[in-house]
């Protein structure tokens, strides 16, 4: 056959498909090589920082050490370690350019060098949570100004002079006095036998002379890399001798191997050995869920051997699993009283005595990260070491893990953390890895276990499903005096304890208890509900839920009282004040109170800076429509402004979205700009598309064609960003995360100005048809 | 012994014709420039230029492509400099970068078909490339680029 006469093969055939059916190897040179260095893994002190964030509570806390971060070699290339997880938010390139910046440093003579999992050594790695800059500006630019004045003081000492005489400036130590002028790598040596100074008596760089900080003219390191195929991720590892494994595993939670029959697997050219997996009971965190591997000398002969496996399985507990049957009963519980979270004022007789009650039920199915590289890891172990070779978000963790599930010592294991081809949480789960570690172990060899689409869909962490009912009720006047807001979901912790019926601290702190509207009574409850597959974290979490909840209540207050939606959400905003909540150890992203208050003055200013810019309230077209939705999360604020234009058929398109987000002091706008951008292709893929249904405990959802994101033909046609200028002491705070919430909500106000239809269930689907 | 030409160099397999283009690629080429996203044809991530046309190397078999001329992104130009790749870099379009070498592979053969492609034609000729990221509004104003001079 040849492949011109097959349509399949031709571009844009795709889209038919779809409409119709739809180490601590690495060698510190110069500063680092200084010999008999003790790590102390000195965690920075309070008194060093104009802000106290919640980096020192993380495993491992913060390494504040510019050995440790930074070398420079006599040819003046500076080295610098990025320790967190490049996924596409660009934090490979911002934190080092912190440290770049603070150095003096040109960034062009500046490599970077990431760090194999090791948090003893780094200070915590996790890369998830929109915690990378929010954690880590300081210590970097702290980093940076050790390394910047050992190399002064070395400059000083060479020429004799005061050290008060010298700067760093573009990679070099000037004498102005004397004209004199060293290099970097002329000062390598010397700087290095030179003691890192403490933290507290380091003079940071004024902002005002900032080059790089906030600038965002800097390209991200892996640019050119990517163009060109050259940037390696996971699955681009290769080593000599490396087998390739694909795994058949259980298709339900908690289901085990009966029986399998390798026999027509083994006669596939390539294949070369069956082998069984070991799995774990349910639940079991992130350990492997076990099966059949088959072993083979490429990817595409595994999978053709698995096609051939035969597989008897017993599903388990898990075996009658049904999202239909389950909506009906999160939906039966959230009419119910649940366990009180939050308690203000009387909810129940304000509700009663109200002049009018607006009771909505919201939605949101399970969804799949579907990150474009499917899970994937390279594993070598020999006797008791173990090298692994994958993109993991979580290096230090993956390296727990792979020590106990090999019961080797956690020093006999490196992890050497690639690319990400996108992560969205799934990566923060490191059961491939060791899925790779336990076969390479059993085969003598290396190995790379490769997920395919398929095996991403059917056994990952998905995204919780939940049910939102919110009561708010009115008095004569039209004000909002009680509400009553009831989430009911399987929590995340039900993959670590079985038996978990209500949401963890972190969960219900994700925009369930932290509401910020001035109500006088308020109740916020969690009626349970019990997991029946693995519950896992996704890009903002069950924040999605509850912003899409709460902010179409806006919507629909503002509907039932014949309000702008957007003076409707000022007006519950309320006056400009720190919102305390009473609920007992509110969770606040692991940050202290004091540096991140819930300050309603900055979610108001990102919705007047959104409706300014976004022009809210600009005639449009008939058929398109205006919403608006805010949502604070990861400690930062983002309002959006979607418009949205339906035609005669129902068909959906996004001609323009406004986004204003303030997340404090930032490092590259133009990083922002793109992670909010995407949060908006990646908030309308949830709402129009996203949903993973169960049936008879399988997920029903096989490939791209089934579970649809948004492609470029209905993604917005434009996004604009705007960022909110910080004032000089603002902490910085999360990007990453934050832009998918309010996405949806905006959308489905924007639905309802547009057509009168009130949507409360995602995704939208074929609801705009009916 | 199927015989096929991969940017420019000869290369030869005797094991299964029926082997998908991207494997052969990938695992025994040692071309990894070039993604699995899904296998069927569904995320473009596996693009390659053969004669001209791009094609999904997910669901060519190494067969289909027999004494034809592959140009995988490693070859698209000899420094990286085709006027595609200099316009993504120009515009940053690139998240976590994984969908790109298809959607470049993808843009450079729009571009050869039709050298100033409008805002619509764009959409519909990319549409069957996912970025899970979200690049697109990028994507769109690179190809763009690229067909107005880089
Ligand atoms: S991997 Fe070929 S189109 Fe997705
Ligand atoms: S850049 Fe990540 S999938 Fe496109």
């Amino acid at each position: 056959m040849n492949f011109i006469d097959n349509p399949r093969k031709l571009r844009g055939f795709e889209k038919h498909i779809r409409v119709e059916k739809v180490s601590r190897r690495s060698i510190l040179k110069g500063l680092g090589v200084t010999g008999g260095f003790v790590l102390a893994a000195p965690v920075m002190s309070r008194q060093a920082l104009a802000y106290e964030t919640g980096a020192g509570q993380m495993p491992h806390g913060v390494v504040v050490d510019p050995r440790v971060f930074v070398s420079v070699a006599p040819d003046g290339i500076v080295t610098i370690i990025g320790h967190r997880s490049e996924m596409g938010t660009g934090v490979r390139t911002s934190l080092p350019l912190i440290v770049a910046e603070e150095m003096e440093a040109d960034w062009s003579r500046v490599k970077v060098q990431q760090a194999h999992g090791d948090e003893v050594r780094f200070g915590n790695q996790d890369t998830d949570g929109s915690r990378s800059t929010r954690h880590y500006l300081m210590p970097m630019r702290q980093i940076g100004a050790s390394a910047r004045t050992m190399l002064e003081q070395a400059a000083a000492k060479r020429w004799g002079v005061p050290a008060t005489e010298v700067k760093a400036v573009n990679h070099e130590v000037v004498h102005s006095a004397s004209g004199r002028k060293l290099g970097f790598g002329e000062l390598a040596a010397d700087a290095a036998k030179e003691s890192v100074p403490s933290i507290e008596g380091l003079k940071l760089k004024n902002p005002k002379d900032f080059r790089y900080l906030g600038k965002g003219q800097v390209g991200i390191v892996d640019l050119h890399d990517i163009t060109t195929g050259k940037a390696r991720y996971g699955a681009d590892v290769r080593l000599p001798g490396m087998k390739y494994a694909v795994i058949a595993r259980p298709p339900v939670t908690g289901g085990k191997l009966v029986s399998f029959d390798p026999e027509a697997a083994l006669k596939i050219p390539g294949v070369e050995k069956v082998m069984q997996v070991r799995g774990w009971p349910w639940p079991s965190k992130f350990q492997p869920l076990g099966g059949v591997a088959v072993i083979a000398r490429n990817t595409g002969a595994a999978i053709k051997g698995r096609d051939a496996l035969k597989l008897v399985w017993d599903d388990g507990p898990n075996g009658k699993y049904d999202s239909v049957a389950y909506r009906k009963e999160l939906e039966e519980a959230s009419r119910k009283p649940g366990l009180v979270l939050r308690k203000e004022g009387d909810a129940d007789a304000a509700l009663k005595g109200a002049d009018k009650v607006i009771v909505g039920e919201y939605y949101v199915p399970h969804l799949a990260h579907v990150a474009m590289e499917p899970p994937v890891a390279v594993a070598n172990v020999k006797g008791d070491t173990a090298e692994i070779w994958a993109p993991v978000q979580s290096p230090g963790g993956t390296r727990e893990d792979v020590a106990k599930t090999l019961e080797i010592p956690e020093g006999n294991v490196t992890v050497n953390v690639t690319l990400l081809g996108g992560g969205f949480g799934r990566k923060s789960k490191c059961d491939f890895a060791l899925e790779a570690a336990l076969l390479s172990k059993e085969l003598g060899a290396p190995v790379k276990v490769q997920w395919t689409r398929e095996d991403d869909l059917h056994n990952g962490f998905v995204h919780t499903v939940s049910v939102e009912r919110i009561e708010a009720g009115l008095d004569k006047s039209g004000k909002v005096i009680a509400w009553r807001h009831r989430s009911v979901a399987p929590s995340i912790a039900s993959t670590f304890a079985a038996g978990t019926v209500h949401q963890a601290p972190f969960e219900i702190g994700m925009g369930l208890v932290d509401m910020p509207f001035e109500i006088a009574n308020i109740s916020c409850e969690n009626p349970e509900a019990a997991a029946h597959t693995r519950i896992g974290w996704f890009r903002s979490v069950s924040n999605i839920p509850r912003a899409f909840a709460v902010q179409s209540m806006v919507g629909e207050i503002a509907q039932a009282t014949g309000r702008d939606q957007k003076d409707m959400l000022l007006e519950l905003i309320g006056s400009p004040r720190i919102v305390k909540p009473n609920v007992k150890d509110l969770w606040n992203y692991g940050e202290p109170q004091e540096s991140y208050p819930i300050d309603t003055a900055r979610l108001r200013k990102v919705v007047e800076l959104v409706a300014e810019k976004g022009e809210w309230g600009r005639k449009v077209p008939k058929g398109h429509g205006l919403g608006i939705a805010v949502h604070r999360s990861f400690v930062s604020y983002i309002a959006t402004v979607v418009e949205v234009a339906i035609d005669d058929k129902g068909k959906l398109t996004v001609p323009r979205v406004d986004t204003a987000i303030d997340c404090g002091t930032y490092v590259n706008p133009e990083r922002i700009a793109s992670q909010i951008e995407g949060a908006a292709i990646m908030g309308l893929s949830l709402a129009k598309y996203g949903e993973i249904t169960f049936k008879d405990g399988k997920v029903q959802q096989k490939n791209f064609d089934d579970f649809q994101v948004v492609r470029m033909d209905d993604s917005p046609v434009v996004t604009n960003v705007y960022i909110v200028p910080p004032a000089s002491d603002t902490p910085p705070s999360g990007v990453g995360e934050p832009g998918v919430p309010p996405f949806a909500p905006a959308l489905i106000n924007a639905i309802f100005a547009a057509t009168g239809k009130r949507i409360r269930s995602l995704p939208i689907g074929k609801q705009l048809e009916a | 012994m199927i015989k096929v030409k991969i940017n420019g160099q000869e290369q030869s397999w005797d094991g299964d014709p029926d082997l998908p283009l991207l494997w052969f690629l990938r695992d025994e080429a040692g071309l990894t420039g070039t993604k699995y996203g899904c296998g069927q044809a569904l995320c473009g991530a596996c693009t390659v230029i053969v004669d001209k046309q791009a094609v999904r190397a997910c669901i060519t078999s190494i067969n289909d492509v027999a004494g034809r001329e592959v140009t995988t992104i490693e070859g698209l130009h000899p420094n990286g400099d085709h006027p595609v790749q200099k316009a993504w870099r120009q515009v940053n379009v690139p998240q976590c970068g994984f969908c790109q070498a298809g959607q470049i592979m993808q843009a450079a053969a729009l571009l050869m078909d039709n050298p100033k492609p409008s805002h619509d034609q764009i959409r519909e000729a990319m549409s069957g490339n996912i970025c899970r990221c979200g690049c697109y509004q990028r994507i769109e104003n690179a190809v763009h680029l690229a067909s107005t001079g880089v």
